[in-house]
């Protein structure tokens, strides 16, 4: 299983990327995805943000963790719970096709993560995780919205919140 | 006075006589001053740490009178006493830190203080422009407020940081050292 992340600032601009892979059923936390699957996963992404705009005012549940908003798949059809966008038709996204889940935070930063399984609950931890990161990120005076986030502490405790949850 | 009775006392007027502010509020406050100086003087670093400690200065000038104000305490004997009631008292009560006294040289005029916690760090990461790591100390206003605050009771010191966690150091560690009593000087006599 492989995870590409992405920040997203109020301004549609990519903040910090990170690609990893699962480190559970011993997985050992490198991303396998395919060359041409690495621009790919940018484009997904960024396409997803149009839905997620849409969501954002919709005003479901309340919650930031937005769970899975979107599924691109290589098979068309398919998806449950919440809102789910398919857009069929996109080779080379494997089989089991790449989620899109989506925590939205107070300040209109985005955070988006692919994945090619399902999975709730541990992604919402780990988003809360990195949202505790960049809130601390953002305390720091020198540091200001919509930055780049550069930190090599932040980029390494995003790991070792991967490591723990995904 | 002995240490322990010193952080007694720091404790005592630290639960009674203070009045406590959020921590975010100073750490933010602070971290806007520092970033905003860093801004004004277009990253020239060393003059951010000149006005730091300038500001300081005038911080210590007034917050002495604050202290004895609020601690009563007596006069102290030796330089090795003003070394512990600041870390012990002083620290305690305007920041709730304790830093360690340490590093005496054997003529007693120079120490270190050096902090476990620094309040002023909280969240910093310093700008990784190459330059900011060897030449911003951070919290060097802390520096400006011992030197104001001694200057006002007779003591020239110069206060200035050595190392700082904050540039990766395993420590954060400020050096004073008395340069002299300043002696009342008396007006001169008619005759």
């Amino acid at each position: 299983m492989s995870f590409y992340f992405v920040i997203i600032g109020t301004k549609d601009n990519p903040l910090y990327e990170a690609e990893f892979g699962t480190w559970k059923q011993g997985g050992d936390g490198v991303a396998r995805f395919r060359d041409e699957q690495r621009h790919l996963n940018q484009f997904i992404a960024h396409s997803s943000l149009d839905l997620l705009e849409e969501l954002q005012w919709a005003g479901t549940g309340g919650s930031m963790y937005l769970k899975c908003i979107e599924r691109f798949a290589g098979t068309a059809g398919g998806g449950s719970g919440g809102v789910v966008g398919v857009a069929g038709g996109v080779n080379g996204a494997g089989a089991g096709g790449v989620w899109v889940s989506v925590f939205l935070t107070a300040g209109n930063i985005k955070f988006v993560l692919l994945h090619d399984t399902r999975a709730d609950e541990p992604i919402r931890q780990f988003f809360y995780d990195v949202y505790e990161l960049y809130t601390k990120t953002l305390m720091n005076p020198f540091y200001s919205v919509d930055m780049e986030v550069r930190s090599a502490v932040f980029d390494g405790r995003v790991r070792a919140g991967v490591k723990k949850y995904l | 006075m002995s240490a322990t009775k010193a952080a007694r006392m720091g404790e005592e007027v630290w639960k009674t006589r203070i009045d406590k502010v959020n921590a975010e509020l100073v750490t933010l406050t602070y971290g806007s001053i520092v970033a905003q100086l860093c801004k004004d003087y277009e990253g020239d670093y060393l003059e951010v740490n000149k006005q730091l400690d300038k500001m300081g200065y005038n911080i210590g000038l007034r917050l002495i009178e604050d202290y004895l104000a609020k601690t009563a305490p007596q006069r102290c004997v030796n330089f090795r006493e003003t070394a512990e009631m600041i870390a012990r008292v002083g620290f305690k009560i305007f920041l709730n830190i304790t830093p360690t006294v340490a590093n005496w040289t054997s003529d007693n005029k120079q120490f270190s203080l050096v902090f476990e916690e620094n309040p002023l760090g909280d969240f910093v990461e310093l700008p990784d422009d190459g330059r900011a790591q060897n030449e911003l100390w951070y919290s060097n206003l802390l520096c400006g407020v011992l030197r104001g605050a001694l200057e006002m009771v007779q003591m020239q010191v110069d206060a200035h940081f050595v190392s700082d966690t904050l540039r990766g150091n395993e420590t954060t560690e400020m050096r004073v050292s008395l340069v002299r009593y300043i002696d009342d000087e008396l007006p001169q006599s008619e005759d």
